[in-house]
């Protein structure tokens, strides 16, 4: 252990710092948030997440993060499997494209679909002509969804399967199994809590993303109206009551992701194990 | 830094880069996986990105800087800009005494704290967002304190700089918490059994060793914050020329059918994450080459 005896008086003086910081900027507004949603009592709060277009907003977003999330599964193996697996030239500027949706603006990952398929976009006479609806309509809310979310599960498994090498396939390999086989008896089974944590994040993403979403929806109310999107409509139309109980769903999602992503780290010692050091 | 990171740090290259591996593999699926990676990550993020650029460089100079460096514009940039440097600065600093505090010292509830810290990668920026203006706002849970004496935090710059400290402060911790734990506390200990004053310890041996991380940490919060959508606008006020955001003047002009200005304030927020993004890669090879050195 380090040296916690050397000042009793500096370490009680951090340790005071750093909980009333978080406290003030992380436990305050979530308690807000609860705080506000059964201001009027549960019968408002049941009202308000039950209503219809909450529930249009609750299903679309579900639906949303059920298409996204095993889209970006799916890539993310294989991306990690291409750049983990084998050498090959451009591999750090391939793994820096990966990591690009996180370094723009949700707002403009929102812009460049609309420039690509709205009305005025380069494919937006064809796609009108065809009678497509991609911006203002589900699509477009998917497509902006999978971009922000984009590198998660892949930023997550490239470093894990890296490390890990490939010592485990060849020796499967080259006992007879075949490609597949290696894959789901050796890989997948190395990489599980990995991946899990990536699809823990990628989710809570893709259930709460505003920015992007916002842009691309349209916001009719019960058709493109996501959970957060349904929240600043209530908000905005000075329903709070009603904003912060459907936000309240979407704290305890983040609720319900953090505790799991601590279980992740403590029970299988995944990542950085900063708590238990 | 054998234990992956999992921010959104473009360190990655680092870890994959290392060791020299027979380039001839038995391994299957090469074909496949880097067709699929590459199709998709085509189609989902490079194309789309590309239309941006596309449609700027077709508007003409001058059209161009009309658009994208109005005054009005380049107002939300500052806003934008100065909000996310007070923001990364503030948590830069409480960012590292939570860092440290998490590494070095046993503390009842030490779980509960370290998850918490990733709270705002999990919690919905819209939610975050009208939960900070309730706290802020002149009648709400903290606001109405500080009414009185004349402060006022939501619907000002001060309101956006709140919203973006809410945001970025796991960037820093998260930086800087591997870093930390790497540390060996040998070394402090010498200069403390040598005489060191712990400002002395802490500004000739800890911030050296740390600077690399934090400043990693301190770029991705200011990436972030500058791009920060979500949060900001619910307790920004959004007033043109005061506190207006880059973001939400992207999607103000959006809704106006004015494509042209909205593409350029895209422009110029892409190239400035770009740099961003530039700047972490030299802070992070620059770092690797102090740590073999």
């Amino acid at each position: 252990m380090h040296r916690e005896n050397s000042r009793p008086a500096a370490r009680y003086g951090l340790i005071a710092v750093a909980v009333l910081f978080l406290a003030l900027f992380l436990v305050l507004p979530l308690a807000a948030v609860f705080g506000e949603a059964l201001s009027k009592g549960a019968t408002a709060f049941g009202s308000a997440v039950t209503e219809p277009d909450a529930l249009a907003a609750i299903r679309l977003t579900l639906l949303v993060a059920g298409i996204s999330v095993p889209l970006n599964i799916v890539f993310g193996i294989a991306a990690a499997w291409a750049i983990a697996k084998f050498d090959f030239p451009g591999k750090s500027l391939l793994i820096s494209f990966i990591d690009l949706p996180f370094s723009v603006s949700p707002v403009v990952a929102g812009l460049i679909y609309v420039l690509l398929f709205g009305a005025q976009g380069w494919l937006g006479p064809w796609l009108r002509a065809h009678d497509i609806e991609i911006i203002f309509a589900v699509p477009g809310i998917l497509l902006a969804t999978i971009f922000v979310t984009f590198p998660f599960v892949a930023r997550e498994l490239i470093p894990l399967m890296s490390e890990q090498g490939r010592d485990d396939e060849e020796a499967s390999l080259s006992l007879g199994a075949s490609g597949f086989q290696t894959f789901w008896r050796v890989t997948l089974p190395n990489i599980r809590w990995g991946l899990l944590y990536g699809v823990l994040l990628c989710n809570a993403r893709a259930m709460g993303e505003f920015g992007a979403v916002s842009v691309v929806s349209g916001h009719l109310r019960g058709i493109t109206n996501t959970m957060p999107l349904h929240v600043e409509i209530l908000y905005n139309e000075y329903n709070f009551v009603a904003a912060f109980a459907v936000a309240s769903l979407l704290a305890l999602l983040a609720l319900v992701t953090l505790v799991l992503k601590s279980i992740v780290e403590w029970r299988f010692d995944y990542h950085r194990g900063g708590a238990g050091h | 830094m054998s234990s992956p990171l999992q921010m959104p740090a473009p360190g990655l290259a680092a870890e994959t880069r290392g060791g020299s591996r027979r380039s001839q593999s038995i391994i299957p699926g090469f074909g496949l996986t880097m067709g699929l990676t590459i199709a998709w990550l085509s189609l989902i993020v490079l194309i789309p990105l590309s239309t941006v650029f596309i449609k700027s460089a077709g508007m003409g100079w001058a059209e161009f800087v009309a658009a994208g460096l109005s005054p009005r514009a380049i107002a939300a940039y500052k806003v934008s800009f100065g909000t996310a440097f007070v923001a990364a600065i503030i948590n830069a600093i409480f960012g590292l005494v939570t860092a440290w505090v998490l590494v070095r010292y046993q503390f009842p509830g030490k779980r509960i704290v370290n998850a918490l810290v990733d709270l705002p990668f999990a919690l919905p920026t819209a939610v975050a967002g009208i939960a900070l203006t309730a706290i802020y706002a002149g009648n709400g849970w903290v606001g109405q304190y500080l009414e009185p004496l004349g402060i006022a935090v939501a619907y000002n710059p001060i309101g956006i700089t709140v919203a973006l400290i809410f945001i970025g402060l796991p960037f820093i911790v998260r930086s800087v918490e591997p870093v930390l734990e790497d540390m060996s506390a040998e070394v402090e200990e010498a200069a403390l059994s040598l005489g060191a004053r712990p400002w002395q310890i802490f500004f000739r041996i800890i911030l050296p060793a740390i600077l690399p991380a934090l400043l990693t940490g301190f770029a991705l919060a200011f990436a972030r914050g500058v791009g920060e959508y979500g949060s900001v606008i619910f307790i920004a006020g959004n007033m043109p020329f005061e506190s207006e955001i880059a973001p939400l003047l992207i999607v103000t002009q959006l809704e106006q059918y004015n494509y042209a200005a909205a593409t350029a304030i895209a422009t110029v927020m892409l190239v400035a994450s770009f740099a961003m993004l530039l700047l972490i890669n030299l802070i992070q090879a620059w770092s690797r080459k102090r740590m073999d050195g």
